[in-house]
């Protein structure tokens, strides 16, 4: 069951039927509607944002000699919600005295089309946040391939029986609130945490790891790991075994069995692993605040503030921006990880 | 065989839809006394309460689960959600996505509400028949001068916390958040405006200046404090000096009391600079659907065992004369929620800034954070 | 190279449940702390059963999404997955396939602020009070929970053998008929496996939730993330004991069901 899931990004699914009847386009609507509203226009939704501004004006209406005004006026720095009630009465040509007002307020709409937002995105803080998650998320991935190959490998040879309890125990820890692990991992990585007491009692150590980059590193390694071992395991489980045999009947060492054979056959497993740990590593925001004691901040920490502050200094626009890169980085990597991939179906993922 | 296993193992599976259920009728500590004396003319209808998460008493181990019991008394259904910060308040009130009836802003925050006229306007002490108990420094504040806003709800203070057994002198300044001796051992808040207030305060600049040069200095300061800091944190604080992790963080002093309970190496001091004083108030925004509803409850929170019920739990200093007065408030006598002598300490409130001043800090935040 | 792969398998095992034994030990503390372990208790447990405010609340609150979320996600996937199926390929399958795709690949936090910006630009077009509500939250949570339905039944019907199908309607079945006596037995296992994953995404999820959820439904991992100014107590951590037991049993009779169907086909 999981295999499908992690098999999802790289060896999606490519068509065989020949015919399409009425029934079958029916079938397809609902989902063609529903994905149609809610993931292709938040999308379009996010451009939008991030090449727009925000503007601010005040909303005020009031009542005088039984007529009523409705009135708006942008917000300009020095003016006050009083400021503008004046004006508003003043443009009305009613006395402030006279009018009862029913309604003041400031706010906000997306306003005329700017770059200054991709601008910001440009600036030297976030450059170096969306580098460093890049880096992050690159040795997070391949530590994963490192750890996982193997263990995957094991896993494909082990016992039918064992290999089902196997995965449920991959699962399991995946299935935990990811915000409790993280707390759980901060007390293990301590100064005078689980390790650091251990090696005191060997009489070793203290060594400084949480707050470290190795921390945030592993905080990724230790969420995603699952969704590298998954899929590789999947396409190991397929290989023929008959094809091992032939090759050890061949006289191939262990070595040229697994550079030669394995590994190229359990290549779409290992693009598959690759995307499904490196997107969610580099727009983490949980973990990286976390593990590394609030030092290093990653773009989707700097998002997640941006967001968190939406209306100060236009951080909804800004938040947009710095997501719309990001998902244009995501699509290319994955579209150049794809490459190396000669599944057939690969390329419609991107 | 196979079957009944299965059953058992189902059966097993219902575990925590059973005891959430349970827990629709579990015991509340009923305000019995309070029967009959608030309206039920709102009964059936809904309110909605934003407030800071774990700030308000939830019934943990016996205590009064507030939320339920208003429910139980007026009949009004409650829908509880919490923020982590005014900001993320703001944020949600602002973009329209949701409508709140109760939110409870800090100071700084309600000056911004009311200013762009997003809090409903009404008359507690003719409106509040509780409204007395409030004490009268805590009335006419800054923000709500004439109180036509606000009700406050709990205050408190920015103090300095260390570990006795690491630090050697008792600090009496934020500069101990600087010695190089406590290099890795010091934590800051991971919050733009709080760590900018404690390097004002050492540099000598008012908190609340729109002087961007004024703001530079303040960072110019943090970022000198970066390679002495172990982290930037908020809630992990709580873990770091409880464990002697970290030497020295400055917090609330409220939340010392709950670090204190389980490492009583720590102290607290209100450094000589000044510290940060804030005040959390309840308010009604102004497009509230519910506002009498919101009135009973704001009403119902300060009730005198109501209010002592939220003190004991959230350990922050209660503005309410009905819980200091009470002989059975516990912290009625803590010399760090309630000094003798405030006027010794120097405590400035946030006041709310412009927009470009707010959106130049925040920039100098990032550029401090991200920076190596 | 044996010896070897039961050492990865171990250290691996070890990495993979060394915080969740943390958590466990945690949750039998006597103090408040998460960190400092004065003494065994079951305090927070009993504080569980006994009240334990906001948190059951939120429990409750999550176990009801996650459940709704991951049965109509389910019925969508399922139907749509099908239809795919029949679908001759070509740019429509493909269109289709790589919109599937987004919610797969984009980040959680990308896919959160877009649905919420969509809710709140909706709102302002309906005027509606709250932008976000349960409602927006179910909406969200079924969004990213059909694309793991389809990738879960659509290999299970490319498995599925086709002239079973066709002999059953040469024998006289209806379209309809011929389906569900047929085609349906030989995607069970996909669609189940889709309606757990479903069901466990949603339960987790928290980015998501975070920016499409409103005032009057608060789920568990959304209220934790609240808790910034605050810290977690241990009772967090018996709630999370409690489910883990809870999700092994799961799996435990998930597991279970699946041999049986196993055996079953290899007795066949």
């Amino acid at each position: 069951m999981t295999g499908a899931k992690a098999g999802a990004s790289a060896s999606v699914l490519t068509e065989k039927k020949e015919k399409t009847s009425l029934g079958a386009k029916l079938l397809n609507a609902p989902y063609l509607l529903w994905s149609a509203v809610f993931i292709v226009v938040p999308i379009l939704m996010v451009v939008f944002y991030a090449f727009s501004e925000t503007v601010g004006y005040y909303e005020i209406s009031f009542t005088a000699g039984g007529r009523e005004y409705v009135c708006e006026l942008p917000a300009a720095e020095d003016l006050t919600l009083e400021g503008a009630k004046e004006q508003a009465a003043a443009q009305a040509g009613v006395s402030l005295a006279d009018a009862t007002f029913t309604h003041a307020s400031l706010e906000y709409r997306s306003g005329g089309f700017t770059l200054a937002n991709l601008k910001e995105v440009w600036s030297p803080a976030s450059r170096r946040a969306m580098l460093l998650s890049f880096l992050y998320s690159l040795a997070a991935t391949a530590i994963s391939l490192v750890i996982a190959y193997p263990f995957a490998y094991a896993l494909s040879r082990s016992g039918a029986k064992s290999q089902r309890i196997q995965m449920l125990l991959i699962m399991l820890p995946m299935w935990m609130n990811m915000l409790v692990r993280t707390y759980s991992w901060q007390q293990i990585l301590e100064n005078n945490g689980v390790i650091n007491k251990a090696l005191a009692f060997l009489g070793l150590g203290p060594a400084t790891m949480l707050g470290t980059s190795g921390a945030v590193i592993l905080g990724m390694v230790y969420n995603y790991l699952p969704y590298m071992i998954l899929p590789i395991y999947t396409v190991m489980s397929k290989i023929d075994v008959s094809l091992l045999e032939a090759a050890d009947d061949l006289g191939c060492n262990w070595l040229q069995k697994l550079w030669r054979l394995i590994l190229p056959l359990s290549v779409p497993g290992i693009i598959s692993g690759l995307i499904m740990v490196f997107v969610p590593s580099i727009s983490t925001f949980y973990i990286s605040q976390k593990m590394s004691n609030g030092m290093i901040k990653l773009v989707g920490d700097l998002i997640e503030s941006k967001i968190k502050d939406q209306w100060a200094g236009g951080g909804l626009n800004v938040g947009a921006a710095m997501s719309l890169v990001l998902m244009v980085i995501i699509l290319v990597c994955t579209f150049v990880m794809n490459r190396f991939s000669d599944d057939d179906g690969g390329g419609m993922v991107v | 065989m196979k079957k009944t296993l299965s059953l058992c193992l189902a059966a097993l599976l219902l575990l925590p839809l059973v005891f959430a259920l349970a827990s629709c009728n579990k015991a509340l500590v009923d305000v019995e006394n309070l029967e009959g004396t608030y309206t039920r003319d709102l009964a059936g209808t809904t309110l909605n309460v934003y407030n800071w998460a774990e700030y308000i008493s939830e019934g943990a181990e016996g205590t009064l689960y507030v939320t339920k019991a208003f429910e139980k008394l007026t009949g009004i259904e409650v829908n509880y959600s919490t923020y982590e910060s005014n900001e993320v308040m703001y944020s949600k009130l602002k973009s329209d996505a949701v409508s709140y009836d109760v939110i409870i802003p800090s100071d700084y925050m309600i000056e911004r509400l009311i200013s762009e006229g997003m809090l409903l306007s009404f008359d507690p002490a003719a409106e509040l028949s509780n409204y007395h108990y409030i004490d009268e420094q805590y009335k006419n504040l800054y923000f709500d001068a004439e109180n036509k806003y606000s009700v406050p709800y709990n205050v408190g203070m920015v103090g300095l916390i260390y570990n006795t057994t690491m630090v050697k002198e008792a600090p009496d300044s934020w500069g101990a958040l600087w010695d190089e001796a406590y290099k890795g051992k010091i934590l800051m808040f991971n919050n733009s405006r709080d760590s900018f207030g404690i390097a004002q305060a050492l540099v000598g600049v008012d908190l609340n200046s729109t002087d961007k040069a004024d703001w530079d200095k303040a960072a110019a300061k943090l970022t000198e404090q970066k390679t002495l800091l172990q982290g930037y944190v908020m809630d992990e604080v709580f873990n770091k000096m409880e464990d002697g992790n970290a030497a020295l963080a400055p917090y609330y002093a409220g939340d010392f009391l709950t670090m204190q309970e389980i490492n009583p190496d720590l102290a607290f001091v209100y450094p000589k600079e000044g510290v940060n004083i804030f005040v959390d108030s309840m308010c009604i925004p102004a497009n509230a659907r519910n506002a009498e509803a919101a009135k009973l409850f704001i009403n119902f929170m300060l009730e005198p065992e109501v209010a002592l019920a939220n003190a004991e739990t959230i350990c922050y200093a209660s503005p309410n004369t009905g819980v200091t007065g009470n002989p059975e408030y516990s912290l009625a006598d803590n010399e760090y929620l309630y000094p003798k002598d405030l006027s010794a300490i120097k405590t400035t409130y946030f006041r709310d800034l412009d927009p470009s001043t707010r959106k130049y800090y925040e920039d100098l935040w990032v550029t401090i954070t991200t920076g190596n | 190279m044996k010896t070897l792969g039961r050492i990865v398998s171990f250290l691996v095992y070890f990495f993979l449940y060394a915080p969740l034994l943390v958590m466990i030990v945690f949750s039998f503390n006597a103090g408040k702390s998460t960190s400092v372990f004065s003494g065994f208790s079951l305090r927070w447990y009993g504080e569980l059963f006994s009240g334990g405010g906001m948190l059951i609340e939120c429990l409750r609150n999550s176990l009801l999404l996650a459940v709704l979320s991951a049965v109509i996600a389910t019925l969508i996937g399922t139907v749509a997955a099908i239809g795919i199926y029949r679908l001759k390929k070509g740019f429509v399958s493909g269109a289709i396939l790589t919109v599937n795709n987004i919610p797969l690949m984009n980040p959680d936090i990308v896919t959160g602020v877009s649905m919420m910006l969509l809710f709140v630009f909706a709102a302002g077009l309906f005027g509606a009070l709250n932008a976000t509500n349960f409602y927006t939250l179910l909406i969200a949570h079924v969004t990213f929970n059909i694309p793991y339905v389809i990738l879960n039944v659509l290999p299970k019907l490319r498995q599925s053998d086709p002239t079973l199908y066709e002999a059953a309607l040469d024998l006289g079945c209806t379209p309809q008929k011929a389906f569900f006596k047929v085609t349906m037995p030989q995607i069970t296992s996909g669609i189940l496996a889709g309606l757990l994953m479903a069901f466990t995404l949603s339960f987790d999820d928290f980015v998501i939730s975070y920016y499409t959820s409103g005032p009057d439904f608060v789920t568990l991992p959304v209220y934790i993330y609240s808790l910034v100014k605050k810290t977690v107590k241990p009772n967090i951590y018996a709630l999370y004991s409690i489910i883990l037991v809870a999700i092994l049993v799961l799996l435990i009779v998930y597991n279970a069901i699946l041999s049986r169907s196993d055996t079953k086909k290899e007795g066949n």
